[in-house]
């Protein structure tokens, strides 16, 4: 942990504060929200691979929770659309719960397992249930309102996400730092050693699952109020795939890293969106080669090269 | 009634031979480098893919499928040395994100080459269909069958009666004493990738016939075959070839009794199912560390 | 009659056809070093692991102030006052010399995540006097020179006097050390000796597996020897280094 955690996250205030006076188009401000949710996620996400060491390969299961959550709830139920995110939270952490429990007690990568075959099937079934979640084709989700006043467009969610971006980044570093923070660290570095001086791993490494999940699902349900709209892909293998790529690149373990790979791999979509095959051979060539010569991802790797540690 | 059942059967066995193909190849990368290779997958894409495209040259059948299972055995070649064996004694983690890296890239490469359309093989000996006890069993399952167990027999005496074969099983029992006896690991990682991926390409030709294949074939049947690795005991050879025929024949009857929509998600139920009852699959041991 | 500090009583444990602990009891006292001594293999190191929770027996108990804890997980131990260090070091190398020292006191510390949140300052500061009384149990291990060093940087004989730190820094009761000598030159053999005895003064209680017979026999108060996981004599330094069973086994005529 660097001396000056919190200069990275002044500066990233500054730049959200003067972004939108730069940006030119609402193109460029949508790009901008969808950069800053990834990162939230991917925030959440890197405390499981990156601290916990753990990989989830479903993780856009959890994100398709919050989402069809705040798109079904309000829609067939009537229910208020802050009740459906809250729900979709709950739901997905308890699902996050469930699963994890028996699996943690295993050696090895059997979560990689686990969460690969959850995120397959919920996507399957938000594929199936067309009657709840509009099927293949994916469904409208009614805006956040409070009272007579409706939260929509890119001005408030933009406000609104880079609040949450900040807030994230804030209590990574705290948490990092944190008794809770440096047991993480340990059962990362020692699982034996961390047991031995009294650190219940089990509940430790639920506890950090349960975690991303629920962040994951709520920002899924920031997508979902934000855009209007769902559709299965928002659940995919390969959205899991992204946001695991965002992990690994920026730098696992390393908050700013976080935010520096979700920014990139946001990016990188758009700039190849016109060369279909060309974004996934990209994709895969960024994993292979990043993971080959920067094991440690972007921001570790510079840190190092550089000197300073930030 | 029998019918009904003996058809799933039918279809699940077929099936299932293309899951124990897939499942003996990450079983034998696995053994050798206590690697997941996530692009497993890729391989049996590949073979049907290039069947087609050779058959389509006019290569004729025969040398189309020769190229098609070298072709892909290359391809494992060239990603063990470029991508597995410069990290060699790298995190899991960064190991498993890799071979899906190496997928991606497979997989974009084909279907910027190739197309997203759907293709088909011709039947190696027709499509009459044969009647057993009033199913119908097409004459492409008796080739995916039969060459299958072929295959499956040719291993067992590999591994059981050549040398070759059982430095590669004691390379995967202890890696550090089989280097300290002699036997070139590196050299066993590098034909376990060749052979793993011929055995995805051999599978993914055989099933290309009755399933099509098409650039994004290889996501669920690796998968599906890596599921069938898990419930035989990961690491266990024996295991991958009954685990990878249970998750066909459980898909299939969960598809023909239960629900047709929810055919793709029995192996990940399965999969979910065997990771809490018992993870060491069928056939594999329980590993305990030293301290 | 004092009730021992640790009492264990007909352990065994099989490897599917290896017993490697077969019907051994002692006891041990509060405040004393006890060592634990046999040949390789002899079951010395399963025997650390079952007592410290790694390893469930197959049969017998082990009673820690009169309460069994076979079975029970190290976590568990670690609240009950039981440290241990590691014949094959167990380092978080991703974390500094001082933060593995710090991870030690994981126990005396308010670990609940929304406490952190709210009590962020006062949470602060108590991190503040953790990191000052870890720097100085790393001086009193002698590893002053690393303060601001990390964990991946250090030689093998410093980082087996920091996973004594980290477990000082439990406050134990009761210190397992398996192997602190081995792999270290005879300087630093003297000082782990040195080291050892600064902390047995300190009033923990001390059960070490070494097979420096020098160290053992300077510092233990009683002795085990185990053969083939057996128990083969247990006594004083005195009685041990006497005992014609032992000698033939282990010590050779010279000792």
């Amino acid at each position: 942990m660097s001396k000056h955690p919190y200069r990275g996250l002044t500066l990233i205030a500054a730049v959200l504060l003067l972004l939108p006076l730069v940006l030119p188009n609402s193109f460029y401000v949508d790009l901008a929200i969808r950069m800053a949710i990834n990162a939230v996620i991917v925030l959440g996400l890197n405390l499981l691979i990156g601290f916990a060491g753990q990989i989830s390969l479903g993780h856009a299961g959890f994100i398709g929770i919050g989402a069809y959550a705040s798109a079904a709830l309000p829609t067939h139920f009537g229910w208020h659309p802050l009740l459906a995110v809250v729900a979709g939270a709950i739901a997905a952490g308890a699902l996050a719960a469930v699963l994890a429990r028996p699996i943690f007690r295993l050696k090895g990568h059997y979560l990689a397992m686990a969460t690969l075959g959850l995120g397959i099937i919920i996507n399957i079934v938000v594929r199936n249930e067309a009657a709840l979640t509009g099927g293949p084709d994916g469904m409208a989700v009614p805006p956040m309102v409070f009272g007579s006043f409706e939260i929509s467009g890119d001005k408030p969610w933009y406000w609104i996400v880079a609040s949450l971006l900040c807030f994230s980044i804030w209590a990574s570093i705290i948490l990092i730092d944190s008794p809770f923070g440096r047991a993480l660290r340990a059962l990362h570095g020692s699982e034996v050693a961390s047991k031995v001086v009294g650190v219940n791993v089990l509940r430790y490494k639920l506890t950090v699952f349960v975690m991303s999940a629920m962040f994951a699902s709520i920002m899924g349900s920031v997508t979902a109020l934000y855009v209007g709209f769902v559709t299965p892909n928002l659940a995919d293998f390969f959205h899991s795939i992204e946001l695991v790529t965002m992990v690994v690149i920026g730098g696992m373990g390393s908050i700013y890293g976080s935010v520096l790979g979700a920014v990139l791999l946001t990016a990188l979509p758009q700039a190849l969106a016109t060369f279909e095959g060309w974004e996934t051979v990209v994709f895969g060539a960024i994993l292979m080669l990043s993971m080959i010569f920067m094991p440690k991802g972007l921001v570790p790797t510079l840190a190092a090269r550089f000197g300073k540690g930030e | 009634m029998l019918a009904e059942f003996l058809q799933f059967l039918f279809s699940g066995i077929t099936v299932g031979s293309t899951y124990a193909l897939a499942a003996l190849g990450f079983t034998l990368i696995y053994n050798s480098s206590h690697v997941i290779n996530f692009a497993q997958g890729e391989f049996i894409m590949l073979g049907g893919m290039l069947a087609v495209y050779f058959t389509h040259s006019g290569l004729g059948l025969p040398l189309s499928l020769v190229l098609a299972i070298v072709l892909p055995a290359i391809v494992g070649l060239v990603m063990e040395k470029v991508a597995i064996e410069p990290v060699k004694g790298a995190e899991p983690v960064t190991l498993i994100i890799i071979t899906i890296g190496a997928s991606l890239v497979l997989r974009g490469l084909v279907q910027i080459w190739l197309g997203k359309g759907t293709f088909s093989l011709p039947a190696f000996s027709g499509e009459q269909p044969i009647n057993v006890l009033g199913a119908t069993l097409m004459p492409q399952s008796l080739w995916v069958l039969g060459v299958t167990a072929v295959v499956v027999l040719c291993l067992w005496y590999f591994f059981a009666r050549t040398l070759m074969g059982k430095a590669m099983l004691a390379t995967s029992f202890n890696r550090v004493a089989a280097e300290l006896v002699g036997i070139n690991t590196d050299g066993v990682l590098f034909l376990s990738f060749a052979m793993s991926a011929a055995l995805g390409a051999l599978g993914g030709i055989l099933i290309t016939p009755i399933t099509l294949t098409s650039y994004d074939a290889g996501i669920m049947l690796g998968l599906k075959g890596f599921v069938g690795a898990v419930l035989g005991g990961l690491g266990s050879g024996l295991g991958a070839v009954v685990g990878g025929l249970l998750v066909g024949v459980l898909e299939a009857m969960g598809a023909g009794y239960i629900s047709s929509s929810y055919k793709d998600a029995m192996p990940f139920v399965l999969i979910l199912l065997i990771l809490f009852f018992r993870p060491s699959g069928l056939f594999g041991g329980k590993a305990t560390d030293r301290v | 009659m004092n009730m021992a500090l640790l009492e264990v009583q007909d352990l065994s444990i099989q490897f599917g056809g290896v017993k490697a602990v077969q019907n051994v009891s002692f006891s041990i006292d509060a405040g004393i070093v006890y060592a634990v001594i046999g040949p390789n293999g002899a079951g010395k190191t399963t025997l650390f692991n079952l007592i410290t929770g790694i390893y469930t027996p197959t049969a017998g108990s082990i009673l820690l102030d009169g309460q069994p804890i076979q079975g029970k997980s190290p976590d568990v131990l670690a609240k009950r006052g039981v440290a241990r260090t590691f014949q094959n070091l167990q380092i978080c190398m991703n974390m500094s010399a001082v933060e593995n020292v710090m991870v030690g006191a994981h126990l005396r510390l308010d670990r609940n995540l929304f406490k952190a949140a709210l009590r962020w300052p006062a949470l602060k500061a108590r991190d503040l006097d953790l990191h000052a009384e870890a720097l100085e149990l790393m001086r009193f291990v002698g590893l002053e020179a690393y303060a601001s060093a990390s964990a991946d940087s250090m030689s093998y004989g410093a980082l087996k006097r920091l996973e004594i730190a980290r477990a000082l820094a439990m406050k134990p009761r009761l210190l397992f050390l398996d192997e602190p000598a081995a792999g270290l030159n005879p300087k630093e053999t003297i000082e782990v000796d040195a080291l050892i005895r600064k902390v047995a003064d300190t009033g923990v209680t001390v059960v070490l597996v070494e097979h420096d017979m020098k160290m053992v026999m300077n510092l233990s108060d009683r002795i085990l020897v185990l053969d083939y996981g057996r128990k083969l004599a247990e006594g004083t330094a005195a009685e041990v280094r006497r005992n014609p069973d032992v000698i033939a086994a282990y010590l050779g005529a010279h000792a």
